[in-house]
């Protein structure tokens, strides 16, 4: 099986470690990965601030990239989401683009739903013996309908305390290019969410999407909190023993 | 007492800025959403099937608008025949042009009237007052925002944002004694003044949750039982409705007396459900005895055959999509400046009234999707909010520094080697200003982000640098 990484602007720019966790747990499973370097963006910063032709450019970037791919998988649902949720319209009626756009959503998996679903994997043998919190991402949930894939493969770590926090399914504020621009209400949202997981007294937060992560990172640090947060694929990858030679 | 968030000052951001300074409205807004979420689960998982009841919902609603033409005119007919009368208003102008026509014709002195969005949207009370018209809201919530000289701030909680002790002060300046803020105790003051005021109205004026094409029949919810002495005590009624708010019959009724009320307010079924089908007959022992239904456009046509809105009128005013929304219940109502707020206003404002006023609404809004999953017709909402968003960056209106910013962004963005370059180009920038790790105190458009958190750095290396010695170490090759 041959998997192409969509690494996400985000997580190659900034949090480089997500898709390095996330390439050896493929690894580990016999998946064969590439990283085609055409690769950009989704285009959902334009897209959803209403640039739609500069959006459908640099989606274009994926289109080309991941043509030849047999599966496309990514680290977050909201690039995921975009890509299912919203190519099809945005690539309608384009000669070529339109049906690339269609095998690329055919093709292409958030990374908990490539474990569960289609490598059925949901115990990968990891123990991480902290307090967990997990903070469902709303465009992962709601766009892209993840269920539980996150929850099961988090309940099958061995030692984990998994900790709930109130309000969990609430936005924490990110909302791309809203943080910028309407960043007061995006901020005492973020501080709404950062509240709820320092009480849940979670040693770590757990989502499937770093810009959410970013965000209520950015604001525990602020508040010089202990809680860390990592991406789903890092605390699995953490948690695996070491290999055998 | 005036409102901290007035809604009519011009600017989004310097409205939600008062709201988000304002610690009362927005624990008034916290508690009381939070309660209405909490009853709204308890009452559709036990109700089950909730997925079936809203797919049926939304399919009843959308067989309805698609054939608008045809259940309009059969809704009319049956009205005119029940010896009712109708008026269609094609903005809000006409529509207070038709009331006012009614209350000279009557001599009216004093209305009542039971809490209605469409009365709001046609300002209504403002006209009234102006012709020296008492003008009486008997809705409780509607009452309190009254006597605040403000403006509801949710559809069907119009004082959502108001706590107890507010509401004691506003009834103790408006003639109340030894109050305290026991619930009780304040609906009672409530209840006994207005009970004056239904006695000696001349005319009624309500809402309309849904008119039945079939049969002509006005149908109301309310949970206070204040629409049955509106419509019945006075002897003229008018009904307020966008044309809209039809269901073709009482079979689909029983749907949305499903819906609605778990939907608004976590009840199984609405406290009182009026049925009014015509004025009072001969030998009925109650009723007004003349019926005016003033049904009102003012944008709504505008929408039908829009692809990408027409759904909007699918929405049955439950306001659902505003009880879980992460922005409104930081801001409240009135921080969206218009009659409509929450997710449900920052779509249908900016329809209703095209033109600037409300083209900010739909960037109100982290698109996080939770008014969709709320909604019991199931709107596209977010879909229509990027939409809106396209609909004004198509239009011209908007920062040159944004229009710049987002062409820099494709330029850069629509091939990896530019992305590339500008990513290292960026580390070398932000040298000045990281530490730790982190942007703590950002610039330009980071200064908002890092007012409130810090903001992440760009790695040493992108993951893309990475790659070529990651992939040497991996044991699966082909």
């Amino acid at each position: 099986m041959k998997v192409s990484l969509f690494t996400t602007c985000l997580v190659d720019s900034l949090f480089p470690n997500v898709a390095e966790a996330m390439v050896k747990i493929l690894d580990r499973y016999g998946v064969e990965v590439d990283f085609p370097h055409g690769q950009t963006c989704c285009g959902q910063p334009a897209f959803n601030s209403g640039y739609v032709d500069e959006a459908r450019e640099v989606a274009k970037t994926l289109l080309d990239a991941f043509d030849q791919s047999e599966y496309v998988v990514a680290p977050s649902g909201s690039c995921t989401g975009m890509i299912h949720h919203y190519y099809a319209d945005l690539f309608a009626g384009l000669p070529d683009w339109e049906d690339k756009a269609e095998r690329l959503i055919n093709k292409t998996y958030e990374f908990s739903q490539f474990m569960v679903n289609v490598l059925g994997v949901t115990d990968l043998g990891a123990r991480f013996p902290h307090r967990v919190a997990y903070h469902p991402s709303c465009h992962g949930a709601r766009l892209l309908g993840i269920k539980n894939e996150p929850e099961q493969l988090l309940d099958h770590i061995q030692d984990i305390q998994r900790v709930n926090f109130p309000h969990a399914h609430d936005c924490c504020g990110f909302g791309g290019t809203f943080a910028i621009k309407m960043s007061d209400i995006s901020g005492a949202m973020v501080e709404e969410k950062t509240k709820h997981v320092v009480e849940s007294e979670a040693e770590v937060l757990v989502s499937t999407d770093m810009g959410c992560l970013m965000n209520i990172d950015g604001r525990l640090r602020y508040e010089n909190q202990k809680v860390q947060v990592k991406h789903l694929a890092e605390v699995l990858y953490e948690g695996l023993p070491a290999e055998k030679e | 007492m005036p409102s901290t968030t007035n809604r009519h000052t011009p600017d989004l951001l310097d409205r939600t800025r008062l709201a988000l300074q304002d610690d009362f409205l927005r624990a008034a807004v916290r508690f009381t959403a939070d309660r209405l979420r909490d009853k709204k689960q308890s009452s559709t998982e036990e109700f089950g099937h909730w997925e079936e009841w809203r797919e049926r919902g939304r399919a009843i609603r959308a067989h309805t608008i698609n054939h608008l033409d045809y259940y309009l005119k059969q809704f009319v007919d049956q009205v005119r025949q029940t010896g009712g009368h109708v008026h269609f208003a094609k903005d809000a102008g006409e529509a207070v042009t038709s009331v006012m026509q009614i209350v000279r014709e009557k001599k009216a002195r004093s209305v009542v009237k039971s809490k209605s969005m469409v009365s709001e949207e046609i300002h209504i009370n403002e006209h009234l007052i102006e012709a020296g018209i008492e003008v009486v809201e008997t809705d409780l919530g509607e009452y309190i925002v009254q006597l605040a000289g403000e403006t509801p701030s949710h559809i069907i909680i119009p004082a959502i944002h108001k706590t107890r002790e507010q509401i004691k002060t506003l009834f103790t300046n408006a003639g109340g004694e030894h109050l305290t803020t026991d619930t009780k105790v304040l609906a009672g003051f409530a209840r006994k003044t207005l009970r004056e005021k239904f006695l000696k109205a001349d005319i009624g004026i309500t809402g309309c949750n849904f008119g039945i094409a079939e049969s002509g029949t006005v149908v109301l919810y309310t949970n206070e039982g204040n629409a049955d002495m509106v419509t019945n005590l006075p002897k003229t009624h008018i009904v307020l409705m966008g044309m809209e708010r039809i269901l073709p019959s009482f079979a689909d009724l029983e749907v949305f007396a499903n819906l609605l009320p778990r939907s608004a307010t976590g009840q199984k079924l609405t406290t009182y459900m009026s049925m009014i089908t015509g004025p009072r007959r001969q030998g009925d022992r109650d009723g007004a005895e003349s019926l005016h239904i003033i049904i009102l456009d003012n944008g709504r046509s505008e929408q039908l055959g829009d692809p990408e809105f027409q759904d909007i009128l699918h929405c049955i005013r439950c306001g659902a999509c505003l009880n879980v929304c992460p922005v409104y219940r930081q801001i409240g109502g009135h921080a969206y400046g218009s009659v409509y707020p929450g997710p449900i206003g920052a779509v249908l404002s900016p329809l209703l009234y095209q033109g600037k006023q409300y083209e900010d609404l739909p960037f109100a809004s982290s698109l996080c999707g939770a008014c969709y999953e709320a909604c019991p017709v199931k709107i596209p909402i977010h879909d229509m909010l990027v939409r809106l968003r396209a609909r004004k960056v198509r239009s011209g209106h908007v920062a040159k520094a944004e229009q710049l910013a987002f062409r820099g962004y494709k330029m850069i963005f629509s091939h990896h080697r530019r992305y590339r370059l500008a990513i290292k180009t960026g580390r070398v920038l932000q040298e000045t200003m990281a530490q730790n790790g982190y942007i703590q105190s950002g610039f330009g458009p980071l200064a908002g982000w890092t007012e409130s958190r810090y903001a992440p750095t760009l790695k040493e290396e992108p993951f893309r640098d990475k790659w070529e010695a990651l992939s040497k170490t991996l044991k699966t090759k082909s």
